[in-house]
C-alpha cells in the first residue's frame, strides 16, 4: 500500500506516494525524478547512493523513504547554487576527480558532508571520510585532491593544488 | 535494482509501544533500528518480516549517559560514539571498535544495538536468493547441509560484531525489555554460539541500552583483522581487557574472539596465561600462543581458515602488545585504522 | 600542423567536457532513462552449472500481475557473439544452459518488482549434465562437452606459432629458467550496473539505449538475432558508468529487451542487479603458465617458449583473441631473438571471461617480468640495469612480426629508478622493506577490425554552422578515459576554437559515423587520427573562402583564439564564423569527413592479425612494498610509474588513466579475484561464483591506495594524432609483476601466482624456513598437445612475415565450422 510522504529534498517540499518497502534510493530516482543519484550494489557495499540527510552521509539504499519525513535530504541536485557550482563540483571537475562519474554524486555527498565540518580536512581526514565510497576509475588521489582544494577555496586559503599535493607530499606520506 | 519485499511499516514512539507492537506477533514482526543489517538481508529474502517497527522515533532508546557507569542507547548510531568526547577518553578501546565498523557512511545510520544484535553470517548464505537456490539452500535458511562442513549437525556462520567481543571483555551489560518485564544481562549471555540461533533473547524483548562498568583501571582495546582497510566485517576480532595490580601483574583478564564463531568466543588459556604474569614479550607471546588453539576458524569468510586462525595468536598477542606498553612489532601499524592493505 | 607551443588545448589539462554534466549530476547514464509507457524486464537464469532444458513452461508467469510479455529460446533462436568465428551465444538459452546465470526466460511486467515475482513462476525442466569446474575437468575426456563445436573435447582454442629457431636460442644460454605460474581470473566492477531500453519507433524500427563499449557490435548483433534490416535499428551508447571491457560484448539482455520492445510496441527497460553483472562478467581469464626462457650472461634472452592455459568460461566473447593475446606482446619491450607461443583456451561452466583492461596481456606479462627478475637475481645483475641493456629498438620488427615505431621504455625504466632512489635504495632497505621492478607494453588499438573488412576504424564528421558552432559526429563511446573531451579538442586544437563552440553527438548508430568501440585503447590514436583529418579538411575549405575574402590570394591563414587570419599580419583576419560564412557563401553548406585506418601489419601468417597495432605504449614501475614476516600482509605505501603516452594530449586526464590503472593493478596484485565455489561433488553438482558482491570481491578503498609517483614520459609516435599513444590500459600491466618482485627483494620469498593473498607469502616463509625455495605458486603445468607449430621465420632470419609450413596445418579448431559459420554469419 503506498502512503504519501512528505520529504524535504534540497530545500523544496514535495509529496510523493511510495509503499513503506521503498528505500529513500527507490524514492528519488523514481518517484522524484532525482536520478541524479546512483548505485551500485543496493545493499550498502559501494557508497554510489550517499546522500545527505539531516547533514550527515547515509547509503540512500539502507534508509527507508518513510523514516526520511521531516529530515533535510540533500542531494547532487541540491549541490549547486543556481548555476554556480560548489567549490567541490569546481575542483571535482578541474582537477580529473570525475571520470565515468558514476561514483562522483556520492562522493560530493560525502565530502561536502566532511566539509561542512571541517573545511580544512588533512589529507587523511579525507581518505577516512570516503573510504566507505569506491571508485574503480580515478585511483582516489585527484578525489583527496580536490575535496582538499574545495575546502581551501570555501575558507579563502586558495593554495593552487599543485602547492596542495606538495604540501601533502613534504607532510609525508601517511601510510608510508 | 534489488528492493525490499512487501511489508507493513510502524513507528513506534517509546519503548512500551514497541514492546508492545513487538509482542503482538513477535515471529512475524523485526525491530528497525539503523537497518543497515536488516535491509540488506531482507532485499536478499534471508531474513523475513511481515511487519517493521521503526525505533527511530524512541528518544529514549537514544544518547550517550551516565558518568563512571556510562549507558548507550541501543537506538545510538556508530558514528555518534566514535564522537562522543568522554567514551573516547573512557573506553578508547570501545570507540575504536565501533569505528572499525564498516564504513564511515554506513557508521551514521547503523546503530550499536543492531550491531550486536547482527545476524552471524557465511558466505554460504549472505548471499541473493537465486545464489542460494543454486547450492540448494544451507541448514540456517531453506536447507539441512551447513556447507561449511556437510557433516556437522549445527550452522557455522560467524558472530561478525565488532562490538561485541570488546563489550564482552570490559563487562558490559545490556538492558532488556519486554510487554512481560525488563531485565539486565551480561553482554556474553546475549549471545548463543549457534549460528541460527545467535542471540539469548526471546523474540519479543527490545535491546534498549548498553550499560558499560566503571573504567576503575581496566585497559582495554580491540584488534580487528579485515582485507580492506574499510567497509569489511572482520574475519577475526580481538576484545581484550586487563588490570594491573600494584607490581604491574594481571589481576584481571579478560579475551574474546570475534568472527571466529557463532557467538563472541572467550579464550580463558590466554587469559590464564597472564594472570599473576607482568606483560613482558614472553608472557603476551604465550598468552597469544594460547589462543590459537580456541578460534575455530573455518571456511566462511575472506581468506583461508588455516592462516586466519595462526593470526588468532598474533592478533591477541598485538592487543596485549598495546596494553601493555610494549613496542608493536616490526611493520604492525600502530594505528588499527586507515592502514594500507590489511589493517588491524 | 602548428607548432606544439602555440597550442591552445592539445597538451594543456584543459577542463573535461562532460565535466559539469558529471559533478551536477546532469549526466544520463542508461538506468536514468525513462520513457513513456515503459516496462521493466527480468531474465529467469539457470540454477544449474550444466544442463538440458528439457522443457520450459511459461503459462502461469503470463497470467501473473502486471506482466505483459514473455520470452524464451524459441523466440530469439538466432546465435551471436562478438567474434565472427564464435557466434556461440543466445539471447535466451534454446536447449542449454552452460553456467549459473545463463539466462533462459525474459519477463517483461508494469513494475520491476512484478516481474522479479513472475519469474519465479516459469517451470523448467532440466537434465544435468557433468560439472566442468577447471581445467582438470576440462581435461578430462570423459566429462559432456560444453560447446560441440572448437578444437578438441572442451578445448574451445588451440594456437602454436614458432618463430625462429627457439631450441637453437636456448643453445646459446648461459642460464636457462623454467617456471610455472598462475594468474587468477578477475573483473571490471564497474560501479554502474549494465543497463539497457528499447524503444519502439515507427514502423517496424527500434532504438536499444545501452551502456555499452562497443554500440556497433552491438548493432551488429541486433541485426543479425532480430532478422531486421541494420537501418532499423538504433544503437545509443549512453555515457559508461565505468567499463574497462566488460562493456565491450553484446550481452544477451540487450537483445531480450530489443525483442521484447518489438513484441510489445512499447518501451522495455532492464537493468542488472550487481550479481548479473558478475555473471555477464567477461573478465580476466584465469591462465596457467609455463614458461621457458634462455639468457646470456648480460641478462639478455636467447629464446622464449611460452605455454598458455586460459580458463574461458562458458562462451567464446573475444577468447580467440584472447588466446592470442597471451603470446602477442611479449616481444616488444625487450629484444627476443626466437620465440615459441603455444596458447589453448578451455570451456568451463562458469561466466564466460573476456577483455579486461589489457587482454590477455596481464598474465604473459607478469611471467616474463618475474622471471626476468629471477635471471637478474641469478645471474648477479640489477634487474632495471638488466631490462635497459635489451630494449626492443625503436623502429623495428619484432621476431613475430609487429612493427615497433617510436619507444619509450628506456626513459621511462631511468624516470622510476630515478623517482623511487633505486640505486640508492634498494641495498639498504629496513627489514620487510622491498622494491621491485616491472615493465610492460600495450596497443593503442588493434591493428585489425573484429569482422575483417577494408573499411575504416573510425568516422569522424563535421558540420560546420553559420553560427560558428562546430557539431562533430563520431560513433566512439565515453567510458569515463575522456573520449568526447580529446574527439572535441582536436576539432577545436585544429580549427583554434574553444571547447564551448564544439556540440558532440556521438555513438549513435544512426546518426554517426562507425566508430569500433572503446576497447583494446584504440579510440584516442584513432578516433584521434580521423578528427584531425575532418579537422584539417574543414580548415582548407575555410582558409580558401577567407583568403578569398581578405584578398590574400597564397596567405598562410592560421586559426587561433576563433579567428582566422593571416600569419604574417594577424590583424588582417575574421571571425571563424565569418569565415564560415564565406565559406558558405562560396561552396554551400560545409561539412567534412575524416577516417583512420591502421596501417598494414607485415605478419602475414595465421595469427598475425593479433598483436599488430599502428603504436605501442611502454610503462615502467617500481613497487615498494613493506611486508610484515609473521602474518604475510603485504602493504604498498608508493607506486612510481612512467609511463610513455607518445603526446599527453591532456596531462590531467594521462595522468588519471594512470593513477586509476595502478589502483586496478595493486587490486588484482593483492586481492581482486573470480573465485568459484565448487560443492562436494558426492552431494551436488553447484558451481557458483564465490561471492558475486561488492562486499566480498575485494575492491580496494580509499586506505588501500599506495601513493602514486607518475612521470609522463613523450615519445611522438608518427601514427599518432599529434604523437598521442593510448593510456588507458598499459600502465595496470607491470603492477602485478612489480609487487611480486618487490616482496621478493623485501623477505626472499617468489610469488609465482597472483592475486598475492597474506596467507600464500606465510606458507612460503614457512617454507623457506624449515629449509625450502620460499615459493608459492603452482605445482606443475599439465600435458596438453598443442599440435604441430605454425613455423615463421624470423625477419633476421630473413623471413616475409610468412608461415613456412602454412599449407601442412589447415585450419585449426577454435573456429565455427565454415559451414556453421556460413548459416550464422552475414558478410560485414
Amino acid at each position: 500500500m503506498e502512503t504519501a510522504l512528505k520529504l524535504n529534498v534540497n530545500g523544496e517540499v514535495r509529496q510523493v506516494l511510495a509503499p513503506a518497502n521503498h528505500s529513500l534510493l527507490e524514492v528519488l530516482r523514481e518517484r522524484c525524478g532525482l536520478t541524479g543519484t546512483k548505485h551500485g550494489c543496493e545493499l550498502g557495499e559501494c557508497g554510489a547512493c550517499t546522500v545527505l540527510l539531516d547533514g550527515e552521509p547515509v547509503l540512500a539504499c539502507l534508509v527507508l523513504a518513510v523514516e526520511c519525513e521531516d529530515r533535510r535530504v540533500e542531494t547532487v541536485e541540491g549541490l549547486s547554487n543556481g548555476a554556480a557550482l560548489h567549490p567541490l563540483q569546481q575542483a571535482f571537475a578541474d582537477l580529473g576527480a570525475a571520470q565515468c562519474g558514476y561514483c562522483t554524486p556520492g562522493m560530493l555527498m560525502t565530502a561536502k558532508a566532511l566539509l561542512d565540518s571541517n573545511p580544512l580536512a588533512s589529507e587523511m581526514e579525507v581518505r577516512e571520510a570516503l573510504a566507505g565510497n569506491l571508485c574503480r576509475c580515478t585511483g582516489y588521489w585527484k578525489i583527496v585532491e580536490a575535496v582538499q582544494w574545495a575546502g581551501r577555496m570555501s575558507t579563502g586559503d586558495m593554495v593552487p593544488p599543485q602547492c596542495l599535493r606538495e604540501r601533502n607530499a613534504a607532510g609525508g606520506c601517511s601510510h608510508g | 535494482m534489488l528492493r525490499l519485499p512487501e511489508f507493513s511499516f510502524v513507528a513506534a514512539r517509546d519503548i512500551g509501544e514497541a514492546c508492545a507492537l513487538l509482542a503482538e506477533a513477535p515471529k512475524s514482526t523485526r525491530l528497525l533500528a539503523g537497518g543497515t543489517d536488516l535491509l540488506p538481508n531482507m532485499k536478499r529474502r534471508h531474513q523475513h518480516a511481515q511487519r517493521l517497527v521503526g525505533l527511530r522515533a524512541v528518544a529514549n532508546m537514544r544518547g550517550i549517559h551516565g558518568d563512571s557507569e556510562m549507558r548507550v542507547g541501543a537506538m545510538t548510531t556508530l558514528s555518534t560514539i566514535t564522537r562522543d568526547a568522554k567514551l573516547q577518553r573512557h573506553w578508547p578501546g570501545f570507540v575504536r571498535a565501533v569505528q572499525s565498523i564498516s564504513s564511515p557512511v554506513l557508521r551514521t545510520t547503523g546503530t550499536i544495538g543492531g550491531n550486536l544484535c547482527l545476524d552471524t553470517r557465511c558466505n554460504y548464505y549472505n548471499q541473493s536468493e537465486e545464489w542460494r537456490q543454486a547450492i540448494g539452500g544451507c541448514m540456517k535458511e531453506a536447507g539441512d547441509i551447513c556447507w561449511v562442513a556437510p557433516s556437522s549437525p549445527r550452522c557455522w556462520a560467524i558472530s561478525a560484531s565488532d562490538s561485541a567481543p570488546l563489550l564482552c571483555a570490559i563487562g558490559a551489560r545490556v538492558r532488556l525489555v519486554s510487554v512481560r518485564g525488563e531485565r539486565v544481562i551480561p553482554v556474553e549471555q546475549l549471545f548463543v554460539d549457534d549460528g541460527i540461533v545467535w542471540l539469548g533473547k526471546s523474540d519479543d524483548e527490545v535491546l534498549t541500552e548498553v550499560l558499560l562498568p566503571p573504567v576503575e583501571n581496566t585497559k582495554a582495546t580491540y584488534w580487528k583483522l579485515r582485507r580492506r582497510g574499510s567497509i569489511d566485517f572482520p574475519v577475526l576480532g580481538v576484545g581484550a581487557a586487563l588490570r594491573m595490580g600494584a607490581h604491574g601483574e594481571v589481576t584481571h583478564a579478560r579475551i574474546f574472539l570475534g568472527a571466529v564463531s557463532s557467538a563472541p568466543l572467550r579464550a580463558p588459556e590466554s587469559e590464564a596465561a597472564l594472570l599473576g604474569q607482568q606483560l613482558t614479550e614472553a608472557t603476551v607471546k604465550a598468552a597469544g600462543e594460547a589462543a590459537r588453539g580456541v578460534a575455530h576458524a573455518l571456511d566462511n569468510t575472506d581468506f583461508t581458515m588455516l592462516w586466519r586462525r595462526q593470526m588468532t595468536a598474533v592478533w591477541v598477542e598485538g592487543a596485549l602488545r598495546e596494553l601493555g606498553g610494549l613496542p608493536p612489532r616490526a611493520q604492525m601499524p600502530e594505528t588499527p585504522l586507515g592502514a594500507p592493505a590489511m589493517s588491524v | 600542423m602548428a607548432d606544439t607551443n602555440k597550442r591552445k588545448l592539445i597538451g594543456t589539462s584543459f577542463r573535461r567536457v562532460d565535466a559539469v554534466g558529471k559533478v551536477s549530476g546532469r549526466t544520463q547514464f542508461a538506468d536514468d532513462l525513462s520513457f513513456p509507457r515503459m516496462v521493466f524486464m527480468k531474465l529467469l537464469r539457470s540454477p544449474l552449472p550444466h544442463a538440458q532444458i528439457v522443457s520450459i513452461d511459461t503459462s502461469a508467469a503470463e497470467r501473473a500481475p502486471g506482466v505483459v510479455g514473455v520470452l524464451t529460446g524459441s523466440d530469439v533462436p538466432v546465435p551471436f557473439g562478438i567474434l565472427p568465428v564464435s557466434h556461440d551465444e543466445h539471447a535466451l538459452c534454446p536447449d542449454k544452459v552452460r553456467f549459473v546465470g545463463d539466462p533462459v526466460a525474459a519477463v517483461a511486467a508494469l513494475t520491476e518488482e512484478q516481474a522479479q515475482a513472475a519469474l519465479a513462476l516459469v517451470r523448467v525442466e532440466w537434465k544435468q549434465l557433468d560439472t566442468i569446474a577447471d581445467y582438470d575437468d576440462a581435461l578430462d575426456a570423459s566429462k559432456d562437452l560444453i560447446h560441440t563445436y572448437g578444437d578438441d573435447h572442451n578445448f574451445h582454442k588451440k594456437v602454436s606459432l614458432r618463430f625462429g629457431d627457439p631450441e637453437a636460442g636456448f643453445k646459446q644460454a648461459d642460464l636457462v629458467l623454467e617456471d610455472t605460474m598462475f594468474f587468477d581470473g578477475n573483473t571490471h566492477l564497474p560501479l554502474e550496473q549494465h543497463a539497457t531500453i528499447a524503444v519502439p519507433e515507427g514502423d517496424g524500427r527500434v532504438a536499444v539505449w545501452s551502456s555499452t563499449q562497443t554500440p556497433h557490435y552491438l548493432h551488429k548483433a541486433l541485426t543479425k538475432v532480430l532478422g531486421l534490416p541494420a537501418p532499423w535499428i538504433r544503437v545509443i551508447a549512453l555515457t559508461n558508468g565505468g567499463g574497462f571491457g566488460g562493456k565491450s560484448d553484446p550481452f544477451n539482455h540487450e537483445i531480450a529487451a530489443a525483442k521484447m520492445a518489438l513484441n510489445l510496441g512499447r518501451p522495455v527497460k532492464i537493468t542488472l542487479t550487481r550479481e548479473e553483472v558478475f555473471q555477464c562478467h567477461r573478465g580476466r581469464h584465469p591462465t596457467l603458465m609455463s614458461i621457458r626462457t634462455g639468457f646470456r650472461k648480460d641478462g639478455s634472452m636467447t629464446a622464449q617458449h611460452l605455454k598458455t592455459l586460459l580458463d574461458g568460461g562458458a562462451y567464446g566473447s573475444y577468447g580467440v583473441a584472447s588466446t592470442y593475446y597471451t603470446g602477442a606482446l611479449q616481444t616488444v619491450t625487450y629484444n627476443l631473438p626466437h620465440y615459441q607461443f603455444d596458447g589453448a583456451r578451455v570451456w568451463t561452466n562458469k561466466p564466460p571471461c573476456g577483455p579486461k583492461r589489457g587482454h590477455g596481456t596481464p598474465q604473459p606479462r607478469f611471467a616474463l617480468e618475474v622471471q626476468l627478475d629471477k635471471a637478474a637475481h641469478a645471474l648477479g645483475l640489477d634487474p632495471a640495469a638488466m631490462r635497459l641493456k635489451q630494449l626492443q629498438p625503436k623502429d623495428s620488427i619484432t621476431a613475430n612480426w609487429l612493427r615497433v615505431g617510436s619507444m619509450g621504455l628506456g626513459p621511462c625504466i631511468e624516470a622510476v629508478m630515478r623517482g623511487s632512489k633505486w640505486l640508492e635504495r634498494r641495498n639498504a632497505m629496513p627489514p620487510g622493506r622491498g622494491l621491485g621492478i616491472a615493465c610492460s607494453s600495450y596497443l593503442s588499438g588493434a591493428g585489425l577490425p573484429i569482422n575483417w573488412n577494408h573499411m575504416p576504424h573510425s568516422g569522424v564528421q563535421l558540420k560546420l554552422d553559420r553560427s560558428g558552432g562546430v557539431a562533430v559526429f563520431c560513433g566512439q563511446t565515453e567510458i569515463g578515459q575522456g573520449s568526447d573531451s580529446i574527439l572535441a579538442a582536436c576539432v577545436a586544437e585544429i580549427l583554434g576554437i574553444s571547447l564551448q563552440e564544439i556540440r558532440l553527438c556521438v555513438a549513435d548508430t544512426d546518426l554517426t559515423p562507425v566508430d569500433l568501440g572503446s576497447y583494446s585503447s584504440r579510440v584516442t590514436l584513432m578516433m584521434g587520427n580521423a578528427a584531425v583529418q575532418a579537422a584539417e579538411r574543414a580548415r582548407e575549405i575555410l582558409a580558401r573562402a577567407a583568403a578569398e575574402e581578405l584578398k590574400l590570394p597564397g596567405a598562410n591563414i592560421v586559426f587561433a583564439d576563433g579567428r582566422v587570419f593571416d600569419a604574417a599580419d594577424p590583424a588582417r583576419g575574421m571571425s571563424f564564423a565569418a569565415a564560415v560564412q564565406a565559406a558558405e557563401s562560396r561552396y554551400g553548406t560545409i561539412g567534412t569527413t575524416g577516417s583512420y585506418t591502421p596501417p598494414r601489419a607485415p605478419g602475414r601468417y595465421r595469427g598475425a592479425g593479433v598483436g599488430p597495432s599502428p603504436a605501442y605504449s611502454y610503462s615502467a614501475c617500481i613497487v615498494e612494498v613493506d611486508v610484515d614476516p609473521a602474518t604475510g600482509i603485504v602493504r604498498v605505501p608508493d607506486v612510481w610509474i612512467a609511463h610513455d603516452v607518445g603526446r599527453a594530449l591532456n596531462p590531467t586526464l594521462v595522468a588519471g588513466q594512470v593513477e586509476g590503472s595502478i589502483y586496478m593493478g595493486i587490486g588484482e596484485a593483492l586481492m581482486e579475484e573470480s573465485a568459484f565455489r565448487r560443492l562436494p561433488e558426492k552431494l551436488s553438482s553447484a558451481l557458483v561464483h564465490k561471492f558475486p558482491n561488492m562486499l566480498e570481491y575485494k575492491s580496494p578503498t580509499f586506505l588501500d591506495m599506495p601513493r602514486v609517483h607518475t612521470s609522463i614520459i613523450e615519445e611522438p609516435d608518427a601514427n599518432g594524432p599529434f604523437g598521442a599513444k593510448e593510456v588507458g590500459q598499459g600502465p595496470l600491466l607491470p603492477v602485478m609483476p612489480a609487487v611480486s618482485n618487490a616482496i621478493f627483494h623485501a623477505l626472499g620469498v617468489r610469488m609465482d601466482q597472483v592475486p598475492i593473498h597474506p596467507w600464500m607469502v606465510f606458507k612460503a616463509l614457512e617454507e623457506k624456513r624449515r629449509g625450502g625455495v620460499g615459493r608459492y605458486g603452482p605445482k606443475a603445468f599439465p600435458a596438453v598437445d598443442y599440435g604441430a607449430s605454425l613455423d615463421v621465420p624470423t625477419p633476421a632470419e630473413g623471413g616475409d612475415g610468412k608461415a613456412r609450413n602454412a599449407d601442412d596445418i589447415g585450419v585449426r579448431g577454435g573456429t565455427m565450422s565454415e559451414t556453421q559459420r556460413q548459416s550464422q554469419e552475414k558478410p560485414c
